[in-house]
């Protein structure tokens, strides 16, 4: 059977993101405001 | 076909200001995007940095009003994780990293020659004992020593100096020395660093 090699067999491992990560991303939409006023964007994080 | 419609409908409802809407989209596509991003990179924490700056750029983009692609949100998505890949590189291409591994430590190679603040501290209190101790020493000694040691004369010039031989010269700084190391040994001084 062809055998596969590669210089990098990491490189198509399966990896997710920590729990972490999701859970600063979704507190910071949650704080995250963006207003806009004549033509102008503002954002604002409310920590 | 389904996926994509779903994934429309929760980006309007994020849009919109459902908040829940944003987590499934975030759990539905992070291992697909994490792994896109671990490949290129292959560094587990500068995947997670990709990844959350990715996000950071969509939800910015999202809550901006300016995602107009319905329907594509996951090749949207990648190409905005793609664009921080290349800047990832660019960036350490300008400030390039290096890694010791097992067998290699690159601080065994490269040093820094300036002394710590613990070490230098003790040099201070090295260097003002020493002054104590050649204060203590006659002064045709002191002169030759201090001459010699600290202004860095020949002891052609010291001679020239104090108006005595070279040979002279070369006896009282022996001697100076003889008499500090018994003022460090009569007193039991210890100096080390």
């Amino acid at each position: 059977m062809e055998q596969i090699y590669s210089s990098t067999p990491d490189s198509c491992k399966l990896v997710s993101a920590s729990e972490e990560s999701v859970r600063f991303l979704l507190d910071y939409s949650k704080s995250l405001s963006i207003v806009s006023s004549r033509g102008m964007t503002f954002e604002s994080n409310l920590n | 076909m389904e996926l994509q419609f779903d994934d429309s409908a929760l980006v309007r409802d994020y849009i919109s200001g459902d908040e829940r809407a944003l987590e499934i989209l975030i759990n539905r596509h992070n291992q697909r995007i994490t792994s896109f991003i671990y490949s290129k990179v292959l560094d587990r924490d500068a995947t997670e940095d990709i990844f959350q700056d990715t996000f950071i750029k969509v939800i910015k983009t999202l809550k901006k009003g300016n995602y107009s692609e319905e329907g594509k949100f996951l090749p949207w998505v990648m190409r905005i994780a793609h664009n921080l890949i290349i800047d990832h590189f660019r960036k350490n291409k300008r400030l390039p990293k290096f890694e010791g591994g097992e067998d290699f430590n690159i601080f065994s190679v490269i040093g820094d020659d300036q002394l710590n603040v613990e070490r230098q501290l003790i040099k201070d209190q090295i260097d003002t004992d020493l002054g104590m101790l050649i204060d203590e020493l006659p002064d045709d000694q002191r002169e030759v020593l201090i001459m010699r040691i600290y202004k860095d004369m020949s002891f052609k010039d010291i001679s020239e100096a104090t108006g005595v031989s070279i040979n002279t010269a070369l006896g009282r700084m022996r001697y100076a020395l003889i008499n500090l190391r018994k003022i460090i040994q009569k007193n039991k001084i210890v100096l080390t660093n």
